[in-house]
Order: C-alpha cells, then sequence, then structure tokens
C-alpha cells in the first residue's frame, strides 16, 4: 500500500516532484515576504524610537502608524 | 468609491488578515493534497502522472488571472491616475510569477512521461514562457528604476503590452494545435472532465487563490510600512 503510494506505476517521481516543487515554491515565497514585511515593521518601530517628543505626537495621531507599532511590536505574521 | 482604495482605510483590514487566511489556507491546501494525492481516480490513460494536473492547471489558471488583473489596475493607473493601483500590482506580481514558474515546471514535469520530452516548442508552452518573461520584467522594473514616477509608468506598460500575451495563451491550442491537449473545462460549453476529478481540481483552485491573497496582503502590508518609513523621513 505504501509503497504503491510512493511509486505510483512508475510516475511517483514526476508526481511527487511536481507537488514538492510546488510546495516548496509556497514555503519560499511566504518566508521571503514575511522577512521583508518584518524588516520594515522593524525598521518602522527603531525609526520611531529616534523621533522628538512633538514628532512623536504627530506620527500617534494616524491609526496607521498605532497599528503598525502595535504590529510590530506584538504578532507573528 | 475610490476613497475605499485609501492605504490608510486598507491597512487596518489587510494587517489582521493574514492569520485568518493562513488558517483557512492551511485547511483547504491539506483538503486538497489529499484528494489530489490520495482520494481521485488515476487516469485510464495517463494513470497517477494526471494527479500533476491538480498543481499544473490551478498555477496556470492564477497566472494568466493576476496578470490580467493587474493590466486592469494598470490601465487604472493611467486613466485614474490613482497610484495606489501601482502598489496592488506590485503585491499580486510576486504570487502570479510563482504561479507561472510552477506551470513551467510541473508542466515539463508532466511531459516527460506523458509526451516523452521536458519541453517542446509548442505554441502555449512557449507563450508562456514569454509572460514568465514579461512577469520577470515586471518585478525587474521595480528594482532598476528608482526615480519616483517613473517606475510606476514603465511597470504599467509592460503590464499592459504583456496582456496582448493572454488571449494568445488561452486561444493558442485551438489555432496552432501542437502538443498541448486544448482546454477540458469550458465556461460556455460542457466540460470533459469527471466530477471525480472537478471537484480537487476546484478544492486545489481555491488553496492556490488562498495562498496568492496571503502573498498579497503581506506584500501591500511591506509596501505601505514602506511607505510610513519615508513617511517619517519627511517629518
Amino acid at each position: 500500500m505504501t509503497s504503491e503510494i510512493i511509486l505510483m506505476n512508475g510516475y511517483g517521481l514526476y508526481v511527487w516532484s511536481a507537488f514538492s516543487f510546488t510546495l516548496i515554491s509556497f514555503v519560499t515565497l511566504i518566508l521571503i515576504t514575511r522577512k521583508q514585511l518584518s524588516n520594515e515593521k522593524r525598521k518602522f518601530a527603531s525609526r520611531i524610537g529616534f523621533l522628538s517628543n512633538e514628532k512623536l505626537k504627530v506620527v500617534k495621531l494616524q491609526n496607521t502608524n498605532k497599528e503598525i507599532l502595535d504590529i510590530a511590536l506584538n504578532s507573528k505574521v | 468609491m475610490l476613497n475605499f482604495f485609501k492605504p490608510n482605510k486598507i491597512f487596518l483590514f489587510t494587517s489582521k488578515a493574514p492569520k485568518y487566511v493562513s488558517i483557512l489556507l492551511i485547511i483547504v491546501l491539506s483538503i486538497g493534497l489529499t484528494e489530489a494525492l490520495f482520494l481521485s481516480p488515476e487516469d485510464y490513460k495517463q494513470s497517477h502522472s494526471v494527479r500533476i494536473m491538480y498543481v499544473h492547471v490551478p498555477a496556470a489558471w492564477l497566472a494568466l488571472s493576476i496578470f490580467s488583473l493587474m493590466t486592469i489596475l494598470s490601465l487604472g493607473i493611467f486613466i485614474f491616475k490613482n497610484k495606489n493601483f501601482s502598489l496592488i500590482c506590485k503585491s499580486l506580481a510576486p504570487s502570479g510569477f510563482i504561479f507561472n514558474l510552477i506551470a513551467l515546471v510541473t508542466g515539463a514535469l508532466w511531459g516527460k512521461p506523458t509526451w516523452g520530452t521536458w519541453w517542446a516548442w509548442d505554441s502555449r508552452i512557449t507563450l508562456m514562457l514569454i509572460l514568465f518573461i514579461f512577469y520577470s520584467m515586471y518585478l525587474l522594473s521595480w528594482k532598476i528604476f528608482k526615480k519616483k514616477g517613473l517606475d510606476v509608468k514603465i511597470t504599467s506598460l509592460i503590464a499592459i503590452i504583456g496582456f496582448i500575451n493572454i488571449p494568445l495563451i488561452k486561444f493558442s491550442v485551438d489555432w496552432w494545435p501542437t502538443l498541448h491537449q486544448s482546454s477540458s473545462i469550458k465556461i460556455l460549453s460542457k466540460t470533459t472532465i469527471h466530477p471525480s476529478m472537478l471537484v480537487p481540481l476546484a478544492i486545489m483552485t481555491a488553496a492556490f487563490a488562498l495562498f496568492s491573497i496571503l502573498i498579497f496582503l503581506m506584500k501591500y502590508n511591506t509596501e505601505l510600512i514602506k511607505i510610513k518609513n519615508k513617511g517619517l523621513d519627511r517629518l
């Protein structure tokens, strides 16, 4: 049964390669995109730290900035 | 109506959505893979090699659909002068590119046992390769052209010019039939594929679509935060 699933009448190499390539491509793209996203979040959070109090007030007035900061500090995705 | 496309409004949604889309993607992909690899029947002619269809066909469909959507949005950039469309286009392109690559590679892996060759200069396969070149040009243009405004114009032009390829890919199997088989699933006439194969194909297509939504959301958030970072420099 197991060997039948793996070998697939001699087509196993092609079928498993196709599915493996697809899944590896998916995981690679997710990891690259996630890395880019977390880099930008980290950059944003660190830049906020260098702002003067006045500028910080302006930044924090915007909801989007609050959201980014919140995600940068708390979220995993 | 265009107010809906304002980045600030969209960010509230796109920052939370990836978590839920990921969960849904894992569920749908698991069901799809079980159906495609173990539960669906083998083909009487192609035997188990037909299973490659469950990754090859959805990948090709989505590569074409995403490029078509990018073309529509690129036209929108020129007509409405809405730069957020370019942000959406830029965020859609990576998943389209990956789907195109998957369609080409899995096509080769399907071609070897079915036609006896990894590659042929068949009309549809060649046109898919040209689409891959357009995707590559589009993504590279964002890296090469740094001048503000020029990058948006050039990438939009690439998406619009590349669209000529889409109907050619769709009808190539009817106009220049060589190796690649004609479509089994048709919108206007009866589908020639059995429901036992159609269901896994539909589930895998849904999983692939969810994957492209996930990548789009993550990439779009990255682009928005990039803009916010630039905004901090100007403060």
